[in-house]
């Protein structure tokens, strides 16, 4: 499927063109066209092995870490090609953040979780390094959980904190787009509560983009909804219309549950 | 619908609240017969019957209404299984007003039994045939996702309004004829109104279905406010 139309009314913040991934010879995302409206939160829907996660991974080119995978197509970044030079691999992932399915703080600190990519950044004056890590506390909604214990080990919090440590380690070094696979599927409801009701809080400074099997979830947190099957994105569109009135016969079928 | 759900008995939860309301569309249509048969025929019993039988109906609205709450609260249903359940929760609310309104039509059946015939009922019979077949028609189309016959339905009210200001005209020379004839021509007008609203409420069931195929509100398209489509 080449192109479909979006109802997006925000500029694009990245942008993917024909984007096909292989690992070696399978084509597992076939032909992907699809923006992400800036500031605005895009779930990625469709069952198991339908190239959703592939294709966030691709976003920031985490795929390139696999052996035998390969890319062809463009993914933009403000309309810039991540892959032209003025871009290393590094860079995009610090302006293309992730999240991933299950927590993994460092063992280290609360403090130093956070610090870390501050610090890989070359950033070491202590009195910044103190105020962008409340900074990125506050923004993931840890705050107030942790500030009494910023020097403990991250490994003694809750899973839902430590998800949100997480994407507060994300967040301190500033990204523009933020990628979440699964981030609230090993999550109890008020954990995963949490994650979403931050995730609206998010959206009004990041672009982000929303991996889920949870199709309630897609539809709680999400402004536009793109439902891949098969490799192929089949339909994308505003969220409430997805989940009422889908266009695509298969779209239907996967949102009503009728996918044997 | 090309597939069935993967949950076999969501699926039987569905079609059983289908089901239901298509019994209680049957009730409906039996209570609009026997009410007007009520009337044409002087037929007291009946009457008393249909006003009975409402009760049931009644107590299917009750039914549908927490089938479609469990639903809602434990399927999360989307898209068409999502409109489906609005549309049973609009429908069963004009469903149970329409045996109402039989019943209304049941007890001037009752008050025109008490004084001597005086006026003809068949335009009363051919309103209430036309009123019948629509809702039978919108039935059709709710069972069958089929938009056509909704709209067929949707067209056809006009017949039922003409119908119903020809009897309205009728009584009311009556009434102007003899004053002792207002309180039955009343009677026969109000009857006469019973089934306009009837026929009235088949149109909301026609423009549900059309939603619940298409997605597409039809409602109220000259109350709309400019640019904004059928959501």
């Amino acid at each position: 499927m080449t192109s479909i139309p979006q109802h997006a009314s925000a500029a694009p913040k990245m942008e993917t063109r024909g984007l096909e991934i292989r690992y070696g010879p399978k084509a597992a995302v076939k032909g992907v066209s699809l923006t992400l409206p800036e500031r605005q939160v895009t779930a990625l829907i469709g069952p198991s092995g339908c190239g959703k996660s592939t294709f966030l991974r691709a976003l920031n080119r985490m795929n390139d870490l696999i052996p035998g995978a390969s890319a062809s197509g463009e993914i933009l970044l403000d309309g810039r090609s991540i892959y032209a030079g003025h871009l290393d691999a590094v860079e995009l992932r610090r302006r293309v953040g992730m999240v991933f399915q299950k927590s993994n703080p460092f063992p280290k600190s609360i403090f130093e979780n956070v610090a870390y990519g501050l610090r890989i950044g070359g950033l070491s004056d202590k009195r910044e390094l103190g105020e962008r890590i409340e900074r990125s506390l506050h923004s993931a909604a840890l705050w107030d959980e942790v500030k009494d214990r910023l020097g403990e080990s991250a490994m003694g919090l809750s899973g839902g904190q430590q998800q949100r440590l997480c994407i507060a380690r994300a967040l301190a070094v500033e990204p523009e787009v933020l990628l979440m696979d699964e981030p609230a599927s090993a999550l109890d409801p008020i954990a995963t509560a949490k994650i979403e009701d931050l995730i609206h809080e998010l959206k009004a400074r990041y672009t982000i983009a929303i991996v889920t099997h949870n199709m309630q979830q897609a539809a709680r947190v999400s402004d536009q909804t793109a439902f891949f099957y098969m490799g192929e994105l089949v339909e994308v569109g505003p969220t409430e219309q997805i989940f009422t009135t889908p266009r695509e016969q298969r779209t239907e079928d996967y949102v009503t549950g009728k996918f044997g | 619908m090309a597939t069935t759900h993967t949950d076999k008995t969501y699926e039987a939860e569905l079609r059983e609240l289908r089901d239901r309301l298509l019994a209680m569309g049957g009730l409906v249509e039996q209570a609009i017969v026997s009410s007007v048969r009520a009337v044409t025929e002087r037929d007291v019993e009946l009457a008393e019957q249909v006003k009975l039988r409402d009760r049931e109906i009644n107590r299917m609205e009750v039914d549908v209404d927490g089938q479609c709450r469990r639903i809602l609260a434990l399927r999360q249903p989307a898209a068409s299984d999502l409109r489906f359940i609005t549309t049973a929760l609009k429908i069963v609310v004009d469903l149970e007003r329409m045996g109402d309104l039989a019943v209304n039509v049941a007890e001037r059946a009752l008050d025109l039994a008490q004084a001597p015939a005086f006026a003809p009922t068949h335009d009363l019979a051919k309103i209430a045939d036309l009123a019948e077949a629509q809702l039978k028609k919108a039935l059709d189309a709710f069972v069958t996702g089929d938009v056509a016959k909704a709209e067929e339905v949707m067209k056809s009210d006009e017949l039922i309004d003409a119908l119903y200001l020809k009897i309205f005209n009728d009584m009311l020379g009556r009434m102007m004829e003899d004053s002792k004839n207002i309180r039955r021509a009343t009677a026969l007008m109000f009857a006469a109104k019973h089934l306009e609203r009837f026929g009235d409420h088949a149109t909301n069931l026609a423009e549900m279905v059309v939603y619940m195929v298409r997605g597409t509100d039809v409602r109220h398209p000259r109350s709309r406010a400019p640019g904004v489509p059928g959501a």
